[in-house]
This record gives structure tokens, sequence and C-alpha cells, in this order.
């Protein structure tokens, strides 16, 4: 009996084995074959968005790929150019920044505690929202941006698709900012996000406004696992807040 | 044989004021400027030479003449300035001219008047255009450069010397005509020679023991007996190329490729003098005698014709070919210098490339969207947010630090929003505050911070403001304008913080 299941066990490995590789050579190939190449070392940025790394394909934010963020009012709107500041702030080290939008309202000033120097960034203020989506494209296409940040109403499946062929090119990252609720399910972007501001806590209990947090909810990434976190920006850069379980949970985990 | 056309304007500041400030026609004026500290007439417009003021006077002299006297300053250098440019003008009619200082313009026009029909009409060009510019002018052709010179100023009949006729034309002339030194005027007039005549068949020893040899100088050059070159002016280098075609073209393919060949051609000029085109007009002339232009700006100088190619092509869909055209033409009307080095410049945004193809992308925007399209910010030195920061050149590098040490919101308004409050003591936060209908409770808040309107640039009531959170989590920047005094104070709702 022992040396039957000696004798098994080792082929069962090797076959389970056999079939990882396989899968995961099969899932390179086609994480290939959608425009997500696994990054080159020269191009690893972690914006040390921790756990959430774990949701990503290739277990990194990715960078090339075009990520849209929904925003139904002023204030989400603000918690994700916050949000997005964040990123872009890693990414700007390689380069400048597009920022097209119709109307300007964004301060630069603020972009500076978000790790991003304000003059390193270029906006255009376009008249139409078809003028927009051009200056997108071309700004994707120039590979000597680090990233392309567009405000437009609304992205077709078409314009998603020329914006993601585009970046799969230059390896540019771009980010799609909606302001609107109205927006079309389908698209050709490798993600979607949603970040609505929370309230802030400043160590110790003390009183008065605490560090920028959000809710970051990450509604779908192509060949990763959507989730949500409670996301705080601290001087030293993103940290994950811990998952506050309610009682009934914590019970639902003990019992396993 | 040479011949030379020499232009004298008479009074060449006084008709340049008239020309840009045509309202001063019927005022006297003068241009004065200052000399050994004190001020001289330096030009006076016709009508007050007419009331007896003349160059050389002092200004309160000729104040005391004519109370009612305009009085510009002279900048110094405005004729050298003013001549070139009308020497350059005069390119068109020989391409040997030189400004001849202070109040002249020389041209070499050998061989050139029979362009225009011979002399006589050749000259009435010349002073016609530049009598319907505005200016006074006199003329004279002769065969030296000094004997044009005294037939301009001099002459009241004749103004073109036959060949050869130099001595006869300036024998009628005073000795002035000869361009001497005020010192041998005084001594000619002295020994009563009026005429050039009577002294210019003089032998040359008994002449330069009496006069010097500076006369013998300038007669010699008179008559043609000695060299005299003037120095020409340069034309400034055009950077223009041009296509005919042998049959009339209507199509786009036909058009596009004009415009590379001639991109192509105007990139090699552009790189053989070492410069960037920052301008370019493209024009084309249709069989019809239509002619159509289109321009293209770039944000730094350029010589990459498929660059160029790319900020043409939007643009050509415009032109309309009508019945075919005949020539292409592409200028470059503004041009800088373009070394290697300036690619470096770029730079200052970061990152390791050359820049050439951000430069490019940003070139393509601006030709589409205007170039007011295409923002970068700077940081300024003032604490009023809505002046903290102020739009830059792309090449420019910030003055000042970016200031962080004081929350700022991710978005401001740029119109400060009126919200209505219910705030329970003075310089306290609000507890609550309504923004468009809806009413926000507040959790937290941070303040006041204080900023001051800069009384030097505008006035305007103090503003506090607080950094605020309602009980959703959303952060706002609000302010309460004005202390609290007589009346209410306004609280008003100015940003999103992330």
């Amino acid at each position: 009996m022992y040396l039957s299941t000696g004798c098994w066990q080792p082929v069962y490995m090797a076959k389970a084995l056999f079939h990882t590789t396989l899968f995961q050579q099969l899932q390179q190939e086609l994480l290939l074959l959608q425009g997500l190449r696994a990054p080159l070392d020269t191009e690893l940025q972690d914006p040390g968005l921790g756990i959430i790394n774990q949701s990503f394909p290739h277990r990194s934010f990715p960078v090339g790929a075009v990520h849209e963020w929904i925003s139904s009012n002023a204030e989400d709107a603000a918690a994700t150019t916050g949000f997005m500041a964040g990123i872009l702030g890693t990414l700007m080290r390689k380069g400048a920044c597009l920022w097209v939008s119709r109307h300007r309202n964004l301060f630069p000033p603020a972009l500076n505690i978000f790790g991003i120097t304000p003059d390193q960034v270029l906006f255009v203020q376009a008249p139409d929202p078809k003028q927009a989506l051009w200056a997108i494209e071309e700004g994707l296409k120039c590979e000597t941006l680090a990233a392309v940040v567009g405000e437009v109403p609304e992205l077709g499946f078409t314009a998603s698709r020329r914006l993601q062929l585009a970046v799969e090119k230059s390896r540019v990252t771009g980010f799609i900012h909606h302001r609107t609720d109205r927006v079309a399910e389908h698209g050709a972007c490798v993600s979607r996000w949603r970040i609505k501001p929370i309230a802030s806590t400043l160590p110790g209990g003390m009183p008065g406004v605490g560090f920028p947090s959000w809710n970051v909810e990450l509604c779908k990434i192509r060949n990763g696992r959507p989730g949500s976190w409670k996301v705080q920006w601290t001087p030293q850069g993103f940290s994950v807040l811990p998952e506050k379980m309610t009682a009934q949970e914590r019970v639902i985990k003990k019992a396993g | 044989m040479r011949r030379y056309l020499s232009i004298w304007f008479p009074a060449l500041l006084a008709d340049r004021a008239l020309r840009l400030r045509p309202e001063l026609k019927d005022t006297p004026f003068i241009i004065a400027a200052s000399q050994r500290g004190r001020l001289m007439v330096k030009a006076a417009s016709s009508l007050a030479v007419h009331k007896g003021i003349v160059q050389g006077m002092a200004v309160a002299d000729a104040k005391a003449l004519l109370p009612e006297l305009t009085l510009f300053h002279y900048k110094a250098g405005a004729e050298e300035k003013l001549l070139n440019r009308l020497a350059t003008w005069c390119f068109r009619f020989t391409p040997v001219v030189a400004a001849d200082l202070p109040d002249g313009i020389l041209l070499d026009i050998s061989g050139c008047a029979h362009l225009w029909g011979g002399e006589p009409s050749y000259r009435d060009t010349i002073i016609r255009n530049l009598t319907a510019s505005g200016y006074q002018v006199r003329a004279g052709i002769a065969d030296t450069v000094g004997a044009a010179w005294a037939i301009a100023r001099f002459e009241a009949t004749h103004f073109i010397v036959a060949p050869g006729q130099q001595e006869a034309a300036l024998s009628a002339l005073p000795p002035a005509a000869l361009r001497l030194e005020p010192p041998v005027l005084e001594r000619l007039q002295k020994l009563g020679f009026a005429h050039t005549g009577s002294f210019i068949t003089m032998p040359a020893t008994v002449l330069r023991r009496r006069f010097g040899q500076q006369l013998l100088t300038r007669i010699g050059q008179a008559l043609g007996h000695l060299p005299e070159a003037p120095v020409p002016l340069q034309p400034a280098a055009v950077f223009r190329e041009q296509l005919s075609c042998t049959e009339p073209v209507h199509t786009r393919v036909a058009i596009d490729i004009a415009l590379e060949t001639l991109l192509e051609r105007l990139c090699n000029s552009l790189q053989q003098a070492g410069r960037g085109l920052r301008s370019a007009i493209f024009k084309i002339d249709t069989v019809d005698g239509g002619s159509q232009q289109i321009f293209i700006g770039t944000n730094r100088p350029v010589r990459n014709g498929g660059h160029l190619l790319k900020l043409f092509e939007p643009k050509i869909a415009t032109i309309a070919p009508g019945m075919g055209i005949e020539v292409f033409t592409l200028e470059a009307p503004a041009v800088e210098a373009l070394s290697g080095r300036q690619e470096a410049l770029w730079n200052t945004l970061g990152g390791a490339d050359t820049g050439t193809e951000l430069a490019g992308l940003l070139d393509r925007i601006a030709g589409r969207m205007g170039d007011a399209a295409i923002k970068r910010y700077l940081p300024a030195e003032h604490y009023w947010p809505e002046r903290s920061v102020v739009p830059g050149g792309l090449f420019e590098q910030p003055g000042s630090a970016w200031r962080s040490n004081r929350p700022r919101p991710v978005y401001l308004l740029s119109k400060p929003e009126p919200v209505i409050v219910a705030a329970p003591v003075p310089d306290y936060p609000p507890m609550l505050f309504r923004y468009r209908g809806k009413v926000h409770k507040i959790a937290k808040a941070d303040g006041p911070e204080r900023i001051e309107q800069e009384w030097w640039l505008e006035q305007s009531q103090v503003r506090d403001y607080y950094v605020v959170e309602d009980e959703e989590g959303a952060r706002y920047w609000l302010f309460r304008s004005g202390h609290y005094g007589a009346e209410k104070p306004q609280w008003f709702l100015h940003g999103f913080f992330a």
C-alpha cells in the first residue's frame, strides 16, 4: 500500500506540475494575444498599490493599457483624480503627461502632494469631444509620454478599441475619466474603476480632516479579479486599509 | 561703365513720423535729440519749417517761435533702421543697394534701368513709389557715387547726367555738393568759390596745398578718377521654393507630391543654413489667376519634412484647385537657428528622449485646436488661490518651488459658488452647508486659513478657508468672505479635495 502510493504520487505530481505550467503558458499566450504583454523589467513601475496588485494580470499595475474611471458627481471626480494622480506620480518618473479635457477645473498645485511636479503636465483644452478623443489618441501614440489622461463624456466601443491598439504599440498608459454615470458597459479598456471618497481618519483619533481616503472599486479587469478596497493616500504613498469585518463576517471566517 | 542712382530724403524722420501718425498732418511738430546736455531740433515737419524752425536749433528757441509745437523724442539709430528697411525694399530695382547715412540710399543700377524702359522712367518709378508711401524724395543718376549724390541734393532741373558728363553737370553746383567737411567748405567760401566749376579744373598741387588731400579725393571720386565702392546691403536669406507644373493639376495626389517635393527642397536649404522654420506658407496659383494659401506654425524650429507634411495634411483639403493649379510655392517667413543642442532643451519636461516626438505631437494639436489649447502651469508667488498658478511657455522653468505645506483642492471652481451655512460661533467652521439643494452635515473640519487679497493688485474681502469633510466622507474647501460684523458674511464653496 505504502509502496504503491509512493510510486503513484510523483507521477501525479509531475502531471499536475505539467498542467500548471501548461496552463500558465497558455494564459501568457492569451494575455499576449489580448495585448497584455508582461511588463519588461525597465517598464516595471509599482505605484505601491500593495494587495490590489494581486488582482491584476502579471501581478502589477497594467502599464501600456487604457483604464477607465467613472465618477458620477464632482466629489467622486475629485476622489478619482486624486487616486489617479497617485498612480501617475509613479508613472511620470518616465516622462511628461498629457491631460486632455474640455473644461479644465483641475488645480495644478494640488498634484504636488500626489508626487507629480505640476509643471510636467501638459493640459490640452479641446473644443469638443471629438477633438478631445483625437488628441487622446494622438497622445497615446506618442511614445515619449508617460501617460495620457482624458476627460471625455463617453467612449464608444470603436473608440476604446482604437485607443487600446494605440497603447499596445506605444506602451503609454491611458486614463479615461468619465464624469457621468451613463457609460456604456462594453468597451475594450483593460479595467474600469469607481472611486468614492470615504471618511478620513487621523492617527490616535485626533480631530480634523485626515489623509485622503477612498473606497476603490475595481469593477472590471481583464484577466484579473475585480474587487473593492479602502485606500488611503499618506505622504509615503498608497496604503490599503485592512478590511473592517462585521461581527457576522468574523463568525463566518472563524467557522471556516 | 557703372551707373549709380542716389536717393535723397530731405525730411526722412518727419515723413516717417507723419506716416506713423497721419493725424499730425495739420500740427507742426519737431523731433528733438539731446546734444551736449540740451535738446536740439533733429528734424522738423514741413509746417514747422515753414514757421522758421530749422534743424540744429535749440528746442527752447523753437518753442519760443511756435508755442503750440508738438515735440517727439528722437530714438538713437532710428534713421539707420529706417534706411535699411527702405534699402531692402529697393532690392526690387537692383541687386546692389546701400544705405547712405544719414538721409539717403544708393543704388548701383548698372544694367538694370532698361528693364523699366530707360533711366527716366526707372527713376520716375522709384520716386513715384516712395512718394506714394509718404516720403519726400529726390533722386539723381550719374556715372559715379559722388556725382549722383550731388545731383540728387543740389541739382534743380536735370537729374540724369549722361555718361561721362560729370564735370559739366557738377560745375554749376555749390562746393557742398562734393561732400566736403565744414572747415574746407568754410575756407572755399571765404575765398569766394561759389561753384565747383571755379576750382575743379585747378592743378592738384595747388588745391592740395590750400585745402588738403580730402578735397582732391572727393573731386576724384565725383569725376570717376578715383574708385569708390559703397558697402552693399546683404539681402536676408529667403527660404522659398517654387514648383511649376507643365500641365495644370487638380488632384489631391498631385498636390501631395508637390508639397512633398517642396518640403524636401526647403528642408535641405534650411539644413545648409543651420536653421529651422517656425512657420510655413504653402501657396498655390490657379490657372484662372486665383491664389490660395495654407499656413502652419510650429512651437520650435523644425526642419523635418515628415513632421511638416503631417502638419499640412489636415489643411490640404481646404484647397480648391478649380480649373487647375499652375504653380506651387512654399515659403518659410519665420526661421530660427536650429542646432542639435536645442533638442536637449526638451528635457525640461523629463524623460530621456530628445523631444522631437513630443514637440511634433504638440504642433499637431496646436495646428488643429489653436495655440491657446495647450497650457502648462508654473507656480506664481501669490497666496490668493486664483493667482497662485500662471500659464507658462513650453520651455520655461518654474521660477519658484511648488508649495505643498497647505492643503489645496484637486478641483478649484473658477468662480466660488455661494453656499448657505449654519455656523455656531464666529470663526468656527460651519455645522452644515447647503450646496445645490443638498444639505451636507460636516463631520470634520480644519481651519481657518486666512488668505488676504494683495491690496496692490486688487481690493476685496479677506477669506477664511476651511477644509471640511461631510458625513459621507466627501471633502470640500469652503471660505467665508469677510469678517463677522454688522452684516452677515457670505460663505462660498471653492473646491473639492481628493
